[in-house]
């Protein structure tokens, strides 16, 4: 048995993983980073429209910060978030982004003067501040007051990533490519590490660490059609879960997105609408500001991918020889704004639709795109039930996106949660021991080289393929952006009996090395407990909250649900024990309410009208917003002191006021 | 059913020509496999690419096939393979842009892991080590205060040569590169061109000079461009290396 030691193992080497790799390695922390794919391969990289930070240095920005970015972030989450997670997140975006800026990601910055755009189907001309010169900009995006998702082309997570991994590997970070991590090591309240495969050689290692991380994304392959890349299959979460000690938090809440393309499912971005871009249906009408008059194609992405789906429904989808779509029209934007701004849309147009989008409409329909839910931590991003186990980005569930994730939150969400539970393990490891007992690590090495055996040996009648496919259309046909109690109970059964039938998987192939088939037949089962954490908590919550959209309880039931649901896999259950977590209303900021856009029937909490009124009055008693905040929903505590001061904007004063002197002298516009 | 299953069965119902394959088989982990070329044929359909082709001939007809894809939309960088002696991203291929026959394999020079994937992880983390492909910053900035400006075209200038996606095509396609282990390749080039466009990167040109004034850098370079021609992100390498080259011999003068 081979075995490896380090401080810290971070299991991913996306954004969120090496930001915190790097985090840790800062505190002189020695740093392992386990990736299955060569980390600039992520799919960080696909991000591709923005990052959200109250930057405030565009026109359009003007006025913003933290507190409109929290106001977005909560609404968007449709009151599912963590508030005091919520709050950290805005008051680090703009301090993760300066740092990437001095990192060297080339963020689109502010031109002065005159500049084009196009707003709700105009072109209108915005005239920059000379002030705000070379500072970065931003663009629009859904379901935000201000234009804030700051944007490198619309190649964001690409930029964002490869300055992060080179720093990594500056900083002499070790990055164990393919190497994919099959199992925690743990003793049912304390994790010491991995059990690992070398995907290349078929090798069995064991790591041990004071500190584990697991930052390995979203699971959208559960589904048929997902943006997400084909690696995302939520090891990281499921390995979490098998424990039997690790629990999972709103599994149930998967966002789907408005613009996949169709039928192939790649995303093009938020940006394309954020920037002018609009749906049409087959009549090319505009059909989006006939549901939502205020934000029209802008509201978050839950609410638009359901108008487009109920339009489909309606029969107003258009049609090709593969099924059924809408048309994003990004025509108006002009060529030269594609060719800077948009021009990764404008390859994937071209080499998988073989238009021009400059020329032609972009055939799209809403796929699966992230995983709201994921291993279940606190502030920090540590497991309440598993301690040194750690997790953050899309992996993780600290709350910050509750039931619908607003664009351009994810790559600022995993910077931002690298460099905080970067210092938690630094934290964590520097205050307890590091001992591992290495029978407890034999035991699991063991266990998993007889699974892995077993499988290879045992020549059962059932094909891998063949029952990944059917999960993924379960999935699809039953979970997904509408749902019902029929739909969803089927769903279950279908799911649990797939697993069952994973006990009797037999492979076609040799299984050594690296064999595909066997990859797929290990991952397989824990692909189908995920699955079964998704539809079974979207069976039991009997509301409708952001993404999770129940037909037969199409309301927000803050009476109810206004709780966290978490999931836990005791070891050779059939199902999840589900259990609920509820949010405390009395400590929100900013209390349940109608979202300004998406449906405006909810019931309400007992104690809203309470707690407004509590908010109302502190509004009326500070002046300042930083003490108004402070007095409302503390959270500073939550932050290593080196993160505590107040975001710098231009024109904003040290009481936290945006003054625009053009607009407070009266200057022409 | 997914965009492959719903793709391959209107190639299907629509009789579309008839796809042969002779793809790349060796497994360096097995000690009886010896390198060869296996067929496998399949039916043609409007919008199938290689990633829904290969993935095909793997669930239908060879659960063993090796290959890497990850994006499966041309920005990862996973999935250059040399198709009809090629380099190019197998993702983002039309088969409708291919003949009747394809011949497909792995990219040379790079560490062969089995059939059609190979290492290109390994050799970019050398290379990155090597040139220090990264802003140094030793020292922790101010988080809190307003961001350096900067100028907008010139960090427009320099996202032009960041688009880079690794994925190995020039280095695969350049006659240096093939014979001389130690070349950095032209991805390695634009890197350094890219950091010397940064104001935020305090190098100067002798300390590139340094890292790239060599045979196995700038000088080592023969110009025939087959990486500009094969780069699947259109990177201005042509300009750049010219440009490099001006930059360095005036060091080897000056210097
Ligand atoms: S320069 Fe072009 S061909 Fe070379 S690695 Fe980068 S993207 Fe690929
Ligand atoms: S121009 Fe230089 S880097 Fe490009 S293929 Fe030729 S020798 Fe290689
Ligand atoms: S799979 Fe990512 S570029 Fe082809």
């Amino acid at each position: 048995m081979k075995v490896l030691h380090t401080d810290v193992l971070v299991i991913g080497g996306g954004l969120a993983g090496l930001r915190a790799a790097i985090a840790a390695r800062r505190r002189g922390l020695e740093v392992t980073v386990l990736s299955i794919v060569p980390p600039k391969r992520s799919h960080s990289a696909a991000a591709q429209g923005g990052m959200q930070a109250s930057l405030a240095n565009c026109l359009k920005g003007f006025g913003d910060n933290e507190d409109v970015h929290f106001a977005d972030t909560v609404r968007g989450s449709d009151w599912g978030a963590d508030q005091a997670v919520a709050r950290m997140f805005v008051h680090m975006a703009p301090k993760a982004i300066r740092e990437l800026a001095h990192w060297g990601v080339p963020w689109n910055r502010v031109a002065p003067g005159a500049q084009s755009a196009v707003i709700n189907g105009e072109k209108v001309e915005l005239r920059e501040r000379a002030e705000a010169a070379g500072l970065i900009t931003a663009r629009n995006f859904g379901g935000t007051a201000k234009w804030r998702a700051c944007y490198v082309s619309d190649g964001t997570g690409h930029s964002m990533l490869y300055t992060i991994s080179d720093q990594a590997i500056a900083a002499s970070i070790p990055v164990h490519e393919r190497i994919e991590a099959l199992s925690l090591v743990h003793d049912g309240a304390r994790c010491r590490g991995a059990i690992a495969r070398n995907l290349m050689t078929g090798e069995l290692l064991a790591y041990t660490a004071g500190a584990t991380c697991i930052a390995t994304g979203g699971f959208g392959r559960i589904y048929e059609v997902s943006t997400n890349a084909i690696i995302n299959q939520g090891m990281g979460a499921a390995i979490a879960l098998e424990t039997g000690v690790a629990e999972l938090g709103n599994m149930e809440a998967v966002q789907f997105h408005p613009t996949a393309i169709f039928p192939a499912g790649i995303l093009v971005t938020e940006g394309c609408r954020g920037d002018g871009g609009l749906l049409l249906d087959r009549n090319e009408h505009r059909f989006m500001p006939d549901y939502e008059p205020e934000k029209a194609e802008l509201a978050s992405r839950d609410v638009v991918s359901r108008h487009m789906e109920s339009h489909i429904n309606k029969g107003l989808g258009a049609t090709s020889r593969f099924g059924e779509h809408l048309w994003l029209d990004i025509r108006l934007l002009g060529e030269d704004h594609i060719n800077t701004r948009l021009r990764e849309v404008k390859e994937i147009c071209q080499y998988f639709l073989g238009i021009d989008p400059a020329r032609e409409l972009i055939p799209v329909r809403p796929a699966q795109h992230y995983s709201m839910g994921g291993i279940r931590t606190d502030a920090h991003g540590q497991s309440g039930t598993l301690k040194g186990l750690f997790a953050c980005g899309e992996a993780a569930c600290w709350d910050l996106h509750g039931f619908n994730r607003l664009g351009g939150n994810s790559v600022a969400e995993t910077v931002v949660a690298g460099m905080l539970v970067g210092e938690s393990m630094a934290d964590f490891c520097l205050g307890n021991e590091a001992s591992v007992d290495t029978g407890l690590v034999r035991e699991f090495f063991e266990r998993e080289q007889a699974a892995l055996d077993n499988l290879r040996r045992r020549g059962g009648a059932q094909r891998v393929t063949a029952l990944n496919a059917a999960m993924q259309s379960a999935m699809t046909r039953n979970v997904g952006i509408y749902r019902d109690a029929d739909g969803l109970q089927a769903a279950v059964a279908e799911l649990g009996s797939l697993l069952e039938r994973c006990a009797d998987i037999g492979l076609q192939s040799g299984g050594h090395g690296a064999d595909p088939e066997l990859v797929l037949a290990y991952r397989l089962p824990r692909m189908l407990k995920l699955a079964l954490c998704v539809a079974q908590g979207a069976l039991n919550r009997t509301e409708s909250r952001g993404a999770h959209c129940r037909l037969d309880f199409p309301e927000r039931d803050d009476s109810q649900w206004l709780n966290r649901t978490l999931a836990r896999w005791p070891a050779g259950a059939a199902l999840p024990e589900l259990r609920y977590e509820a949010l405390d209303i009395m400590a929100m900021e900013l209390p349940p309410a109608w979202r300004g856009y998406g449906s405006r029937d909810f019931i309400p909490h007992p104690q809203q009208a309470q707690r407004q009124r509590e908010v109302e009055a502190a509004t009326e008693q500070y002046g300042n917003r930083f003490e108004r905040q402070e007095a409302l929903m503390p959270y500073t505590h939550l932050l290593p002191e080196r993160y505590r001061s107040h975001n710098a904007r231009l024109f904003e004063d040290g009481q936290g006021a945006f003054n625009d002197p053009e607009a407070a002298g009266g200057a022409a516009e | 059913m997914n965009d492959a299953a719903v793709i391959a069965k209107d190639g299907e119902e629509h009789g579309a020509r008839r796809l042969r394959f002779e793809i790349f088989r060796f497994n360096p982990c097995d000690p009886d496999s010896r390198p060869h070329y296996d067929t496998f044929e399949l039916d043609d359909a409007p919008g199938m690419t290689l990633f829904i082709a290969l993935n095909l001939i793997r669930e239908q007809q060879d659960p063993g096939l090796q290959f890497d894809f990850v994006c499966r939309a041309g920005i990862c960088g996973s999935c250059a393979m040399l198709i009809n002696g090629r380099p190019t991203l197998a993702c983002r291929t039309l088969t409708g842009t291919l003949p009747d026959t394809v011949r497909l394999s792995p990219l040379p020079v790079f560490e062969l892991i089995g059939d059609l994937s190979v290492n290109t992880g390994k050799w970019m983390r050398q290379m990155s080590e090597r040139l220090r492909t990264w802003v140094d910053v030793a020292e922790d900035v101010d988080l809190d205060s307003l961001e350096t400006p900067m100028d907008p075209d010139a960090a427009q200038a320099i996202y032009e040569l960041e688009r880079c996606i690794e994925c190995g095509c020039c280095v695969a396609g350049c006659g240096t590169a093939v014979m001389r282990e130690s070349f950095v390749g032209a991805v390695g080039l634009n890197k350094m061109a890219r950091f010397r466009l940064d104001p935020r990167d305090t190098r100067e040109d002798a300390d590139f000079f340094e890292l790239i004034g060599t045979d196995e850098g700038i000088f080592g370079c023969m110009s025939l461009l087959g990486c500009d021609d094969v780069c699947p992100k259109d990177l201005p390498l042509q300009t750049q290396l010219a440009y490099l080259r001006r930059k360095m011999a005036k060091v080897t003068l000056t210097g």
